[in-house]
């Protein structure tokens, strides 16, 4: 029912007030997910006070707990960064983790074709391959969409499988590491040149990919918001019929949105390897090397509203979040998983929540045309 | 020797476990398929596949139950179902990314569950394989087709029922209206809430059936991401089918008669890289998605949703 207020002045004020809880929606969405968390906790027999200290303890509770929260938040932050690009470019990019994995196979060939170079030149190449091959690994499923009208959620869904594949077929082949003797050769290259590790920031494992990531995600905005393409990119997002009229090729810049978006994913595959584990190896699955941030980038950037600098904080959170899990686990004996199940409920609830933003929306335009029409004295139309 | 496949035995072998194979598909898909014919992509398949996995494992794993464990994997799927069909027929949430967070719950809910009350896989003896009379004393035929369990006859059977609830009765009709035009059908009185309620929930219920499928009557046993992504392909293959249940049928068959050559490829030891030999079905779904798009138009009003006066 549309509100009608008598008093001009009162729209103003409330609306300052709608805006603040438009903004802190996601909160309230994460913090409903953490009750229900709790009471997942008391139904396995833990204390859920004592589970959550134990997860900000394991998140914040040191120095070096603190830098495994940033480590774990760089790859959620690079993906996300993607993600705001190819939603806001309304297209629905599900492949981050086989964009990752393209990325980090593709630089990881770098740094073993060129073991001898100096770390200056292997480093940006590497990171560059990346960004190529995650950028392709995208651009795949935006070309099919553009061209051939396939639906991108499953097309990148396949492309996920094909590239969990390729890594493992890449492993135990063509890139293993042939030193390995005995009858079982763990899928694995080489470690990559020590001169090629990214360096680190201060003694502990962070690294210069989260830095990177923080840089990049004030470039995603920068061109998202203050050039022609992001311009258009975002047009597209929001009316493909409208920008089709404007003269904007709505079809280039879909498969572009998708391209870039998977160019983040696959610059968060290398930063992993250069950053972290300084050799590939594959337990077999995606998550074994992603540790699905593909899909955590996800949460996180949805939980940022699809704003790169909010995906900053978000992802935060999440790396906080993940591995603040594995200090609850060894606290309560309640598994690690319960974090997956939780980010799960944040997006369903982020993504319900929209409907109250909607509502209020819907409601603030009815009253205000209400109020048009109370204070201007009713002409006759003819 | 790749000739090695054109064997009578083998090629026997590859339609046996083809047939068994294209099962879970077959219940999840058909599931979508009444879903996104009434206007609702549920991209939470998976997920909800992974809990009634765990659910059917768990129960006949503590009662020894087969028809119990079955019992409460529908009904955890169609829960499931019933909390998907309210965050995106009420709360109006988008599908797609809703979808993919049902799908993370339930990917990260059935492992702590299993962690939590089980721990280490332990095998099962699942719904034993079931030889229809008559029938499976056909020579190479009965072997193939009527020397299954029961939930792959049921997997079969559910074909020609969604085609004629889809197709003949006054509820199909129901369904196709909102699914195409829901502010006509809602101006002819159907409920389309109602209506999308309905087939959402019998999706998930389906897909729990069809994780159950897995865990208690085709590999017996559970662990972390059972499915592997299985309730994804299921979703392609609703529109690799052109929302037909027949369609769907021809692409889960084939898709799983490609997944059962796969295994015989790497069973015979032909020089093929196990790791590309998995990738085919996959590679093949992206074809067939590109060469379906554009013949086949998915429901109008697939992914919108409906709110009286826009």
């Amino acid at each position: 029912m549309p509100v009608v207020r008598p008093n001009p002045e009162m729209p103003v004020k409330r609306l300052k007030f709608e805006q603040l809880f438009d903004a802190l929606l996601p909160l309230f969405a994460t913090l409903a997910a953490l009750a229900i968390g709790a009471v997942m906790l008391v139904m396995m027999g833990a204390n859920p006070l004592e589970g959550y200290a134990a997860l900000l303890d394991g998140a914040f509770g040191s120095t070096n707990a603190l830098a495994d929260t940033l480590v774990k938040a760089t790859p959620l932050l690079l993906v996300g960064l993607g993600i705001c690009i190819a939603f806001r470019g309304g297209v629905i990019n599900i492949g981050g983790e086989g964009q990752m994995i393209l990325g980090a196979l593709a630089g990881t060939v770098v740094g073993l074709t060129l073991p001898n170079a100096p770390g200056l030149l292997v480093v940006p190449l590497a990171l560059l391959a990346g960004l190529a091959a995650g950028g392709v690994w995208g651009g795949i499923p935006g070309y099919l969409k553009a061209r051939f009208n396939v639906n991108e959620i499953l097309s990148t869904i396949m492309m996920n499988v094909i590239a969990v594949q390729l890594m493992n077929f890449l492993l135990r082949e063509t890139l293993i590491d042939t030193a390995q003797t005995g009858a079982a050769r763990i899928p694995q290259t080489v470690r990559l040149a020590a001169a090629f590790d990214l360096p680190r920031l201060v003694p502990t494992r962070l690294h210069l990919g989260t830095l990177i990531a923080v840089l990049l995600a004030f470039v995603v905005y920068f061109l998202l918001w203050r050039t022609t393409l992001g311009y258009r990119i975002r047009a597209v997002g929001l009316n493909q019929h409208a920008s089709r009229y404007a003269g904007i090729q709505v079809d280039r810049y879909m498969v572009l949105a998708l391209l870039l978006s998977g160019g983040m994913a696959g610059l968060a595959g290398v930063i992993q390897v250069y950053g972290v584990s300084h050799r590939m190896v594959t337990d077999g699955t995606a998550a074994g090397f992603t540790g699905s941030a593909g899909f955590n980038g996800i949460v996180a950037a949805l939980f940022g509203q699809l704003h790169p600098i909010g995906t900053i904080p978000a992802s935060f959170l999440f790396g906080a979040l993940l591995v603040g899990a594995n200090k609850l686990q060894r606290v309560t004996q309640v598994p690690a998983a319960l974090i997956t199940a939780l980010n799960g409920l944040v997006v369903v609830f982020v993504v319900s929540s929209e409907f109250w933003r909607r509502r209020r929306a819907h409601n603030r335009a009815l009253a205000e045309v209400a109020a048009a029409q109370k204070t201007e004295p009713a002409t006759p139309v003819s | 020797m790749i000739t090695d496949l054109f064997t009578a035995q083998v090629l026997i072998g590859v339609l046996t476990s083809g047939i068994r194979l294209a099962t879970p598909y077959l219940y999840a898909a058909i599931g979508e398929t009444f879903g996104q014919r009434s206007g609702v992509l549920n991209l939470g398949v998976d997920g909800m596949m992974l809990m009634g996995a765990f659910s059917a494992y768990y129960v006949v794993l503590r009662s020894g139950n087969l028809a119990l464990g079955l019992l409460i994997a529908c009904l955890v799927g169609a829960l499931m179902g019933l909390a998907m069909a309210f965050i995106s027929v009420t709360l109006h949430a988008q599908q797609g990314i809703s979808g993919i967070g049902v799908y993370l719950f339930g990917l990260g809910m059935s492992d702590l569950l299993f962690q939590a009350f089980i721990g280490t896989p332990i095998p099962i003896s699942g719904f034993p394989i079931f030889p229809i009379p008559l029938l499976s004393q056909i020579p190479i035929i009965g072997g193939i087709f009527f020397q299954q369990n029961i939930l792959v006859y049921g997997a079969y059977l559910l074909v020609p029922i969604a085609w004629f609830v889809l197709n003949k009765t006054t509820f199909g009709l129901q369904i196709r209206a909102v699914g195409e035009n829901p502010e006509s059908a809602d101006s002819l009185g159907v409920n389309v809430a109602r209506v999308r309620y309905i087939t959402v929930t019998v999706g998930g219920l389906l897909a729990g059936l069809a994780g159950a499928s897995l865990s208690i009557a085709m590999v017996n046993i559970f662990q972390q991401n059972l499915t592997n992504g299985l309730g994804f392909i299921a979703v392609a293959l609703v529109y690799f089918g052109g929302w037909r249940p027949t369609y769907v049928l021809a692409g889960s068959l084939i898709f799983s008669l490609v997944s059962a050559l796969q295994l015989w490829v790497q069973v015979l030891r032909i020089p093929i890289p196990s790791d590309i030999a998995v990738m085919m079905p996959y590679i093949l779904t992206i074809v067939v998605l590109v060469l379906t798009a554009q013949r086949v138009r998915p429901p109008a009003a697939l992914t919108k949703p409906y709110s009286r006066g826009g």
